[in-house]
């Protein structure tokens, strides 16, 4: 077996999620589907050691082979924004309102000393170049999500977690930042949150689905989408597809 | 004809935006009338100008053959209640602080608990929903009551403003089989705005593109979706994620 970038074990928060495993391999897409309340985005909390303070985790979250949970917050706080990123569904609540996008694109590389880099470049490398004075409010939706992308893939991290990052978005925009977010993910593992299936199916090579926190199906984007063994996942896959029912 | 639209027109004129040009259109009673565009088309300034909610700087909006934009609010009354809006976030349309009932009754003006019963049956909600208050339902639960409270002054025409787009798919699947039940039940017009192009081929017959202010293309549902003529009409299409075509794509991958 490879070695996993990416390794849950029995991941359990607080009754929430229960039993949670599953492995992603460097270069590897996997989507997460399953609705508002499943746990999907506590998952991607729990690995990111973002979970609100009520909340813990049990099981085991190991980033390459280097266990995170329990880990202390100074470690975390090295690995976050560095080896493993975040991309949220609200490019407007991420952003700090009262900074130059150029500062926010930047910090990333001050913080883990990234020398290497230049804030000017990753906004070009999302196809905002010449943006870096301006504030969030001053650019559109997707161009706020470009931002996003740009501070997460920053230091090229080995794993980038995108929870519903197209969902607020139009649709010709939302097929940008796909392109960007596979663009960017070449070398790195990726888990990506949504509900859209279609999404799902374009940008995944292997689906997890969840269900009242916990995978109830779990395999290849085309076993799990064209022959689907659980009767939620049939459910999904019914109420996703409009056109069947007219 | 239930809605004329002609050359209609809304210019802001300190930014100086054109936020709509030389929009016309016309919707027969019974119809399910879909707008579809991107943030910035103008969709939501359309939907103002209709419910006389604004005054367009040119042009017209006719009711039932009778002008609207030029009417003063006090005149308004009939079309208050003859047309009803839907909203995109159930929770934000919804005051925290009433009752199911008294949000339900309000456009009637005075208490009816047979019409509350009665409305609450229709949208899928059971009785005791009366006597709770917005927070205590799930989103999906929350729009039905708004649709509750649309159908309350038993309207003509109801506009459904981005209604499903904060919803999970199974959810939205039941509000819009919903919707589509209650415009037959009650011989609604619908007019249904939305940036899914996917949901308003499910739920209208006739659809109008717009983009930038303009109506770029406009024809029945099948017409616009399988032989689009206009090149944005195409481009939208082409970007929809399309589950179908997906699956079709990974089927085809197992053959070979």
């Amino acid at each position: 077996m490879t070695a996993m970038t990416l390794e849950v074990h029995d991941l359990g928060i607080g009754g929430l999620v229960r039993g949670v495993s599953f492995g992603i391999a460097c270069g590897e897409r996997v989507g997460l589907i399953g609705e508002s309340g499943s746990g999907k985005s506590l998952t991607a909390l729990s690995i990111m050691g973002l979970l609100p303070e009520e909340l813990a985790a049990s099981g085991s979250v190991k980033l390459d082979g280097r266990e995170l949970l329990g880990a202390p917050e100074k470690e975390l706080s090295r690995l976050r924004g560095n080896e493993m990123s975040m991309v949220f569904q609200e490019p407007m609540t991420a952003l700090n309102p009262a900074m130059r996008v150029g500062a926010q694109v930047a910090e990333p590389l001050r913080i883990h000393r990234n020398v290497g880099k230049h804030s000017e470049a990753l906004l070009a490398s999302v196809g905002l170049p010449g943006v870096g004075r301006a504030y969030p409010h001053q650019l559109s939706g997707g161009q706020r999500q470009r931002v996003v992308l740009a501070i997460a893939l920053a230091n090229d991290p080995k794993l980038l977690i995108c929870d519903e990052p197209t969902t607020a978005l139009d649709v010709t925009v939302q097929a940008q930042i796909l392109d960007l977010i596979l663009d960017g993910v070449r070398e790195s593992a990726l888990l990506f949150i949504t509900h859209d299936l279609a999404v799902v199916a374009s940008v995944c090579e292997r689906v997890l689905v969840m269900l009242d926190g916990e995978i109830v199906e779990a395999g290849t984007t085309r076993d799990v989408l064209t022959a689907p063994q659980h009767d939620y996942t049939k459910k999904l896959l019914a109420a996703s597809d409009l056109e069947a029912s007219r | 004809m239930m809605l004329e639209v002609r050359d209609l027109e809304r210019r802001y004129t300190r930014r100086d935006v054109h936020a709509l040009r030389g929009v016309s259109f016309d919707v027969e009673a019974g119809q399910r009338f879909g707008i579809v565009g991107e943030s910035g088309s103008g969709k939501s300034t359309l939907v103002r100008l209709l419910a006389a909610l604004d005054k367009p700087t040119a042009g017209s909006v006719s009711f039932q053959g009778e002008r609207v934009d030029t009417l003063p609010e006090r005149e308004l009354g009939f079309l208050r209640s003859e047309l009803q809006i839907v909203f995109q976030d159930p929770m934000g349309s919804l005051d925290p602080r009433m009752r199911v009932r008294d949000i339900i009754s309000e456009p009637l003006g005075r208490r009816n608990p047979a019409r509350v019963a009665e409305l609450l049956k229709a949208v899928g909600l059971s009785e005791d929903a009366a006597a709770r208050y917005p927070h205590q339902f799930s989103g999906g639960q929350r729009q039905r009551i708004s649709i509750a409270r649309a159908l309350a002054p038993n309207p003509s025409v109801l506009i459904a403003d981005e209604p499903v787009s904060a919803l999970d798919v199974s959810v939205r699947k039941q509000i819009l089989d919903l919707l589509a039940s209650l415009v037959e039940l009650y011989s609604l017009t619908l007019i249904f705005v939305s940036h899914d192009l996917g949901v308003v081929r499910h739920v209208c017959d006739r659809v109008a593109v717009m983009r930038r202010g303009e109506i770029v293309e406009i024809g029945d549902v099948d017409q616009v979706y399988d032989a689009p003529e206009h090149e944005y009409t195409r481009e939208l299409l082409a970007a929809a994620p399309n589950l179908r075509a997906e699956l079709a794509r990974l089927r085809g991958g197992e053959d070979g």
